[in-house]
């Protein structure tokens, strides 16, 4: 009786993972499939039905998608470095010296993730045209790194602080300058945290919307603001409609794959080890 | 573990005037960059005081008018029971199927629970602006696969995203579909890392399973729980990319939450000064919310620390 009960409970829990995995997986594969149906079979079939990729041809062949691809290649991977390069030292900073008012400027910097992105945009959006920046790289790199700056240096200073010190003073004790140590030593030990952060980072950026919407438009289009112009036209090509949304989530979900283990960590701003 | 490393650090700063110095060199180039930002959010403070629009040639000081505008408006009001609601519901709800899935996942040891721990991490990846595309792909009445299920029950044309009656709840479970699985993370991380030994001395109790939920796995995971509210009710609060790739706010103003209007006010309208009053009320809003989440989550790990021992 007991057993039985058991095995009842076990298959109710299974079907309820179920459930929920049908209500997140299944608007991935239904997207996947209407990408790959032609005009007139998007609405007389549902399963069944000829694959073509005439819809990916005419996306990435015969409009202008590929380059804004590009662009948010180039905003989103130029906003990473800047913040790699600035923020893995500050990280470092944070995690080993004691120094006055270290846990405010610390917070100062997870705050910015906070701050409403409409409410820095709309003074930004004036600024920017005064000084030329608006509607530029340079522009959008910068702004960005709202986004990419408090997820590298918090996630970052977590896996510095899992270091331990003893390493470090026997590197100096070795007559190893700090240099040395934290290119030689430190940098290749947090380097797979400091890999998932920077793609964790690249992939909230390649994903925001606000900021380019808003600061951007003419010259520079990212995927995410490109990608409305899809959805603004009724003129029911929602093949193509497809083939945008696919192509623009699928890079995102491959470097999900990688970064597995750290997940966790990244998206909880290292508050949560994982 | 990074506790100790700090207090062994301490020793590092009672040697010379150039490593005291360098911790804020280090920092320096990060806090301009990111500062340098922000000095636009005190720029709001002040253009919130005066008639700035992109019209005008110039602005002028008007002190509180934009202000007592506002807040006397009833879009204001509307506004910010829009945001609200969204916030509040789409979080409770993420929170309740999050934490539900986390837990099944973790019970059920099996094949299936270890494939879907990879696979249910992909909404989260997508775009707002693409999930939105995704849904409507779904819900469309003449290709979405939603309107062919609902056929069967005899529905017909569900309006979703259409009117004012469920306008809120397609966004809310597009917000749902996307963000659940930072909850199912995070609690699915906080229940792997709880301490093996007071489970089994409580076995030996012989507490039943649910005695044990509420008494021992629920504290302890608390800490875990007031984090994944705190980055979700910030963002849900806020969120500005689904609402407007899905309606602009509409239909009517049945979606127009305080971010939407401040957008729609300062550019569509050209109101600036007139447009900041909404943002800022919700940031202020965010701010104190977030500040209280973090107390408790304090309180909420010591109290947790006190379990494992």
């Amino acid at each position: 009786m007991n057993n039985g009960k058991k095995r009842l409970g076990y298959a109710v829990q299974n079907l309820l993972l179920i459930i929920y995995a049908v209500f997140a997986l299944f608007p991935l594969i239904w997207m996947f499939i209407i990408s790959l149906k032609s005009d007139t079979q998007v609405f007389t079939t549902t399963f069944v039905f000829t694959p073509t990729l005439s819809n990916y041809k005419e996306v990435l062949l015969r409009s202008d998608y590929v380059s804004y691809m590009i662009d948010s290649l180039i905003i989103s991977g130029g906003a990473v470095i800047v913040s790699v390069i600035v923020g893995v030292p500050a990280a470092y900073a944070l995690a080993r010296y004691n120094f006055h008012r270290k846990e405010d400027l610390a917070f100062q910097i997870l705050s910015f993730k906070f701050a409403p992105e409409i409410l820095v945009v709309l003074p930004l959006f004036m600024i920017y045209q005064k000084l030329g920046l608006y509607d530029s790289y340079l522009g959008l790199i910068w702004v960005y790194q709202l986004i990419s700056m408090p997820l590298l240096i918090w996630v970052v200073r977590g896996y510095f602080e899992d270091i331990s010190v003893e390493i470090e003073y026997a590197a100096q004790v070795d007559g190893y300058t700090w240099y040395q140590i934290f290119f030689k030593m430190l940098v290749p030990l947090i380097k797979p945290g400091l890999v998932s952060a920077a793609l964790l980072a690249f992939i909230f950026a390649w994903n925001s919307f606000t900021f380019p919407l808003i600061l951007a438009g003419r010259e520079i289009q990212p995927i995410t603001v490109a990608i409305t112009k899809y959805l603004g036209t009724d003129t029911a090509h929602y093949g193509q409609l497809a083939v945008a949304a696919t192509v623009s989530a699928v890079p995102a979900m491959i470097f999900a794959l990688c970064i597995q283990k750290h997940l966790v960590r990244g998206l909880s701003f290292g508050a949560v080890k994982g | 573990m990074g506790k100790n490393n700090r207090n062994k650090a301490e020793d590092l700063n009672t040697v010379p005037f150039k490593t005291r110095v360098r911790p804020y060199l280090i920092v320096a180039p990060s806090l301009i960059i990111t500062i340098g930002i922000m000095i636009p959010f005190v720029m709001a403070i002040w253009f919130s005081l005066t008639n700035y629009s992109f019209k005008l040639p110039n602005h002028k000081f008007v002190g509180l008018k934009n202000w007592v505008d506002v807040l006397s408006s009833g879009t204001f009001w509307n506004a910010l029971l829009v945001s609200l609601l969204y916030g509040i519901i789409s979080t409770v709800v993420e929170m309740a199927i999050g934490m539900g899935v986390a837990i099944l996942l973790n019970n059920l040891n099996n094949k299936l629970s270890k494939i879907l721990r990879v696979l249910l991490v992909f909404p989260l990846m997508v775009a707002p602006v693409t999930a939105t595309i995704v849904w409507q792909l779904m819900l469309n009445s003449s290709v979405g696969i939603v309107e062919k299920l609902l056929n069967v029950f005899g529905i017909f044309n569900f309006p979703w995203a259409a009117s004012p009656n469920t306008a809120l709840m397609t966004v809310v479970m597009i917000d749902v579909w996307v963000n659940t699985a930072f909850i199912i993370l995070l609690v699915l991380a906080g229940l792997q890392s709880l301490p093996k030994s007071p489970f089994e001395s409580a076995k030996i109790d012989g507490g039943s399973a649910w005695f044990n939920f509420i008494n021992l796995t629920l504290p302890m995971l608390k800490p875990s729980l007031y984090i994944a509210l705190l980055f979700r009710l910030m963002a849900a609060l806020q969120e500005y990319a689904v609402i407007f790739a899905l309606t602009k706010g509409g239909p009517g103003d049945s979606l127009m939450s305080l971010s939407l209007t401040a957008y729609q006010t300062g550019f569509r309208f050209q109101k600036f000064g007139s447009a900041l009053p909404y943002i800022l009320v919700l940031w202020l809003i965010v701010n104190v919310a977030a500040k209280q989440i973090v107390k408790r989550q304090r309180a909420a790990q010591k109290q947790a620390a006190g379990l494992e021992e």
